[in-house]
């Protein structure tokens, strides 16, 4: 699989008239090559992991929750809310823990509505997600260009800058967040517990496997669809608001930064699991932050990084079918 | 408002509508069939780039086009194999295709940004592009406009009012009705997916030919699939009706900048939002729908008769998979 996927990378690079190995070498070392590119790749690492967190949860209900990216940015439109609300405030701490609260419950109520138009509304998960991303993009320029714009002009460069002591405190030398990786790795652990050994992660799978056993054996599925998108939103939120808090400390139209879309590839490479979610998300951020330098050093598009990105996921796509195939013939 | 100024800003409505209602209608006709093709966005970026580079490179605008059109239905015929052959989900198969041609776009169309290259040029039809108001507003445009009129009306009597249409709705509501009718239905679904597919191609040609003349990251095409995709539900799976909503939509895009002018606060881009809460509305309408004759026993009241009307229902069988047993 990773030996294809170096075959295609080269193959593609030789289309386009590009030294492959220098291609390489500069995925390589803009990524990992010093310890300043390896707090960059976390700082990536950090909102995709949380937004792949709470895809798991919607997946194992058996619902495809694509209204992770407008989930992300209800969460980040929240939190933005609080802190403008806050600025003035003298302690800083307090403000920042609700920001993050209210950030995770923005992105929960956001999923939460999407589950509800599905529920009561029978409107499919993708179509409802997906028009909510696009309302959620709407009123985040709403907001930039209107009642949260800039003093003087409002630009496409977002709301004005937080007072720095609103913002996640990093390490000394490198920007890095120690609490927002703390955060992540708290929420994976408990995803993963949440999943594994509890009542409500039995009930979740036993949903998504078959609705209606499910349901004869009492449990309540349209609850726990509600339930399981409010989580999955919740994560998407805090997501949201580590991009506000931690990276750009202001609401800027790509807030986003699409990891709510990576997310989703690399909760399908990781076969709907949470277990191998977190290297394959390090190793797709390693790709974004590498092909930063592309255009600069080799006159690249950085979409290189998506291009791989998306080989790989089809190329699992592609081996799940076989392997359904060569079973159901055995069957047969 | 003068007639004239009128007459060119219906005409620039029809012009603007072209890619959206070419892609609307191929999306339709996929599924129709029972097939979601969600890699539209995808889809129409990558065959823009593709049609802007051949047109470039042969000066031949009609060699551009046929290579818009394979490229998308390329990109269809992956949707199909993937879901239909090897059982996989249309949606993420369809998601997955939707972000890599988008970068395969960028990435190979780099060389190409901001050149100026072929573009096609007005085609008044004679005699009919005279008549006042009627001409300037739709006869008086580039070849592959009238073709995207022509789709409309094709598809619509394609559909509703020919036997291959009626194994294709067949197919659609119940492919394994249909299988057991005689109809190979994985066939058919692969077919009108690539069919489908064609159509979107020539969507993304046409605005890299025609609409937005040219190659860039980004093209101005960005987030067209994704409305194509709304208005297929918004036109309730009716080749007529999503024609309509895409008219409507670029008839809001044209008036945006008027919009612009009561409310200086509010940015074009959020107009662009407006056909998604009319999808998600019209999704509730049809459901409503549904469970109201259901209620009744078969029997709508009036108010469910409306929204009935209004909001036409999907193909039973979209996005499920078929197994011939």
């Amino acid at each position: 699989m990773i030996a294809g996927i170096v075959a295609l990378s080269t193959l593609i690079l030789f289309a386009a008239k590009a030294p492959p190995m220098a291609a390489f070498r500069h995925l390589f070392m803009g990524s990992v090559g010093s310890w300043l590119k390896i707090s960059q790749v976390l700082m990536g690492w950090i909102p995709l992991t949380l937004c792949a967190c709470g895809l798991v949860f919607s997946f194992r209900v058996g619902l495809w929750n694509i209204g992770v990216e407008g989930q992300v940015v209800a969460g980040a439109i929240t939190a933005t809310a609080i802190l403008r609300l806050g600025a003035e405030s003298s302690m800083p701490g307090t403000i920042l823990v609700i920001a993050f609260l209210g950030g995770m419950l923005g992105g929960s109520l956001w999923a939460a509505l999407a589950g509800f138009l599905k529920v009561k509304g029978g409107v499919n998960e993708i179509f409802g997600g997906l028009g909510l991303n696009f309302v959620a993009q709407g009123i985040t320029l709403w907001l930039i260009f209107g009642p949260w714009k800039r003093p003087g002009v409002a630009s496409m460069s977002g709301t004005e800058l937080f007072p720095p002591s609103l913002w996640l405190p990093t390490l000394h030398t490198l920007r890095l967040s120690p609490v927002g990786l703390a955060l992540t790795c708290a929420v994976l652990i408990g995803a993963a517990w949440v999943l594994s050994r509890t009542r409500l992660g039995l009930a979740l799978k036993g949903i998504g496997n078959n609705p209606r056993a499910a349901y004869l054996h009492g449990l309540k599925p349209n609850r726990y669809i509600i339930v399981a998108m409010g989580l999955a939103g919740g994560c998407a939120g805090l997501a949201g608001t580590f991009q506000v808090v931690g990276v750009y400390h202001r609401l800027i139209p790509a807030i986003s930064s699409n990891y709510g879309y990576l997310a989703l590839l690399v909760v399908m490479l990781a076969n709907y699991r949470i277990g191998a979610a977190p290297a394959i998300a390090f190793f797709f951020v390693c790709l974004n932050v590498g092909s930063i330098q592309l255009p600069m050093m080799l006159q690249l598009d950085s979409s290189l990084s998506g291009i791989i990105q998306g080989s790989l996921v089809l190329g699992a796509l592609l081996l799940y079918g076989y392997r359904r195939r060569r079973q159901g013939g055995e069957k047969v | 408002m003068s007639e004239l100024n009128l007459a060119i800003l219906l005409g620039s409505v029809v012009a603007g509508a072209a890619p959206i209602v070419l892609a609307a209608v191929g999306e339709n006709i996929t599924e129709k069939s029972g097939v979601i093709n969600l890699s539209l966005d995808g889809s129409i970026l990558l065959s823009a780039m593709v049609a802007f580079l051949i047109a470039y490179e042969t000066q031949s605008l009609s060699i551009g086009f046929l290579g818009g059109a394979a490229a998308g239905g390329l990109v269809a015929s992956l949707v199909g194999v993937f879901s239909i052959y090897l059982k996989q989900s249309q949606v993420a198969v369809g998601f997955v295709l939707t972000l890599t041609a988008r970068d395969l776009a960028y990435f190979f169309g780099n060389p190409y940004s901001r050149l100026y290259g072929p573009q096609v040029s007005p085609w008044p039809i004679p005699v009919l592009h005279k008549i006042p108001l009627l001409g300037p507003i739709f006869f008086h445009h580039a070849g592959i406009i009238y073709l995207s009129m022509f789709m409309i009306v094709f598809w619509w009597w394609y559909m509703y009012k020919t036997p291959a249409g009626l194994r294709l709705r067949a197919v659609g509501e119940s492919p394994e009705a249909a299988y057991a009718k005689g109809t190979d239905s994985r066939v058919l679904q692969v077919g009108y997916t690539i069919l489908g597919g064609l159509l979107v191609g020539l969507a993304g040609a046409t605005f890299s030919l025609c609409t937005k003349p040219g190659w860039g990251h980004p093209q101005g095409a960005e987030g067209t699939g994704w409305i194509s995709l709304a208005i297929v539900i918004f036109g309730g799976w009716h080749p007529v009706r999503v024609a309509f909503g895409a008219y409507l939509f670029s008839f809001l895009q044209v008036m945006g900048i008027q919009f612009q002018g009561l409310w200086p606060s509010v940015p074009a881009q959020v107009f662009q939002v407006a056909p998604f809460p009319l999808m998600i509305f019209t999704l509730v309408l049809m459901y409503a729908a549904q469970q109201g004759s259901a209620e009744a026993g078969g029997r709508r009241s009036w108010p469910h008769r409306i929204a009935a009307r209004l909001s036409g229902s999907a193909p039973a069988a979209l996005g499920r998979s078929f197994r011939p047993e």
